[in-house]
């Protein structure tokens, strides 16, 4: 294919069935090797704009454009080349080995009535070891905990080798040290492949330590820019209409919290 | 696969060793007796089983990996009585009649299985989750209404096509000439091979749908393909042999627990083995009376309740969904 190109959604809008819009008019672009963290309180709209993007939601209204061509133009497996979702949770029902399921990451590189070959297997074995999940590959997805599962679910949007990588709140079952490790990965792979990323969290640290911050409430953009600029405390308070939220700057990173 | 074939060469073998009347291997070819009894009887019998086996068990493998429900069969999501429903239809007519060249009881059949997996399929569906309690449940509905519209329309007709209708429905083998599994192989085979050529993504979906979506699969596209496919299949199978439960349902069982989860490795796998499994199977309902034959469809079924229910307790186990 050809360089990396530049992702962009314009004047996004979505209602669910007759309801009330749940995202309206959200813009936000992800150039190529910048990480961009979207934030927002519970039901702000952030997994329906995260899903929007993935091509799982149809738009109500506005626009998602890869390398200047509509989203939903694109053909799907080229399109599946160009960006990964990692999804909340996935709940697979078959106990499928792990390394299987990071293998599927490689469908769209698949020749057509072929099974993957070594090559495919070397680059889930490399995905997993990236997502520090090597350890996992023969154990049967059902029988991981959630954090596992989504550790193996990194792997295999990894696997896929992206250039956009989508991910709905990737951390919520990690641990510190697994967060830190992924943050880490992404760092990594945005300097080793040119990644970048568009993150759904709640998690506050990991946001600071993207290129940018778009804060949501009730489904429009709040706050965008640097995490400097959306962490201050008025800005969040705002965010989270919540006067008890508090921001302190510790060395080079930002200390969120709430008093109780 | 290559056991797999072996099992089912040899489970050909069985099936057309045995039966009420023993023939003579050798004698095949000097007795005429022998002769018409193999060719018109028992090698037909052998090969309907074959076919409506093997249709059975990947049809089982193809729904089980669409809705993510390893309880998922032809019989349990009521596919099969809805054929069975419009193939009662078509024989109580006395449509023996054809419209280009395919019997009308096949597209009779088809008709009803399609309106079966429709109705539960979009009753279970609740946006983009397939709950699998609804799905089941629809199955089980669609089912008791069909059987009350077969029962119906057995009181309605007159006695002998109802005696028909009642023998065919247990699930039967009983085969006249090699020229009927014929007709079914020219709908069965296309059929059988479309639906492997969508394994891949089958295994996709079977993983998880908003993945298969960002993986590159047109997941509603190969769903409605799948459906219509396993619809043909079935209602195809349902108007030669009868609704004949649960095969779709422990085949594809035993080909995941001997060759592991990948669907493009179970369809293939649980078209073979379904075709031994039946032909086994109706051996064994040949023989199995000293006097006379059991419906195969009473053999599967007896066989196969249990292990739903023995899948029932194990799937409780691990997922409370």
């Amino acid at each position: 294919m050809s360089g990396p190109l530049t992702f962009e959604a314009r004047n996004l809008s979505y209602a669910y069935g007759g309801g009330p819009l749940v995202v309206n008019g959200v813009s936000l672009t992800a150039a190529p090797g910048t990480m961009t963290a979207v934030i927002g309180s519970n039901g702000s709209g952030k997994s329906t704009l995260i899903r929007m993007l993935a091509g799982l939601l149809k738009p109500r209204s506005g626009s998602i454009l890869l390398g200047g061509v509509a989203l939903d133009a694109w053909e799907p497996r080229l399109r599946a080349r160009e960006i990964a979702y990692v999804p909340q949770s996935t709940a697979t029902v078959f106990p499928f080995p792990a390394i299987d399921l990071v293998l599927s990451g490689r469908a769209p590189h698949a020749v057509r009535f072929r099974f993957e070959g070594g090559h495919d297997t070397e680059k889930a074995m490399e995905a997993l070891e990236l997502a520090d999940a090597a350890h996992l590959a023969s154990r049967p997805f059902t029988s991981l905990s959630g954090g596992e599962r989504q550790m193996v679910i990194l792997a295999r949007a990894l696997a896929q080798e992206p250039r956009l990588l989508l991910l709905d709140e990737p951390s919520s079952s990690l641990d510190l040290k697994h967060r830190a490790a992924l943050i880490r990965t992404l760092m990594e792979l945005r300097r080793t492949r040119n990644l970048s990323a568009i993150m759904v969290t709640h998690d506050i640290q990991m946001a600071g330590a993207f290129d940018r911050i778009v804060a949501l409430r009730c489904g429009e953009v709040a706050a965008s820019g640097t995490p400097d600029e959306v962490l201050s405390e008025p800005r969040l308070r705002d965010v989270y209409d919540d006067p008890n939220v508090r921001s302190r700057r510790i060395g080079n990173q930002t200390l969120v919290w709430a008093d109780l | 696969m290559a056991i797999l074939t072996l099992i089912l060469l040899a489970s050909i073998a069985v099936g057309v060793a045995v039966g009420s009347q023993r023939i003579d291997l050798t004698g095949i070819f000097s007795d005429p007796f022998s002769r018409t009894l193999f060719f018109r009887l028992r090698l037909p019998r052998v090969l309907l089983g074959l076919v409506i086996g093997a249709s059975l068990a990947v049809t089982g493998g193809a729904l089980q990996a669409l809705f993510r429900n390893p309880l998922a069969d032809p019989y349990t999501l009521g596919v099969s009585g809805g054929g069975a429903l419009g193939a009662s239809v078509a024989i109580a007519l006395g449509w023996s009649a054809r419209v280009g060249g395919v019997p009308l009881i096949f597209a009779a059949s088809f008709a009803g299985a399609m309106v079966a997996v429709t109705l539960v399929r979009t009753i279970a569906r609740s946006g983009a989750v397939v709950l699998p309690g609804a799905l089941l449940l629809s199955g089980i509905a669609v089912n008791l209404i069909a059987a009350a519209g077969v029962l119906t329309i057995e009181y309605l007709t007159d006695p002998s096509s109802a005696l028909r209708i009642l023998r065919w429905l247990i699930g039967s083998l009983d085969v006249v000439g090699l020229a009927p599994v014929g007709r079914m192989m020219l709908v069965l085979a296309p059929a059988w091979l479309l639906l492997l050529a969508y394994s891949r993504k089958l295994n996709l979906i079977a993983i998880d749908e908003d993945t298969a979506a960002t993986l590159g699969v047109n997941v509603r596209r190969c769903e409605s393909v799948v459906h219509a496919l396993c619809a043909l299949i079935v209602g195809v199978t349902v108007s030669a042999g009868g609704a004949i439960g649960f095969v779709g349902l422990i085949v594809p069982h035993a080909v995941r627990m001997m060759f592991g989860e990948d669907l493009r490795i179970v369809l293939p796998g649980s078209l073979l083995l379904g075709a031994a499994f039946l032909i086994l199977t109706d051996a064994l309902a040949r023989t199995v009376l000293s006097s006379g034959e059991l419906p195969v469809g009473a053999v599967t079924g007896l066989l196969g309740g249990p292990v739903f229910l023995w899948l029932l307790r194990r799937r409780q186990q691990f997922a409370a969904m």
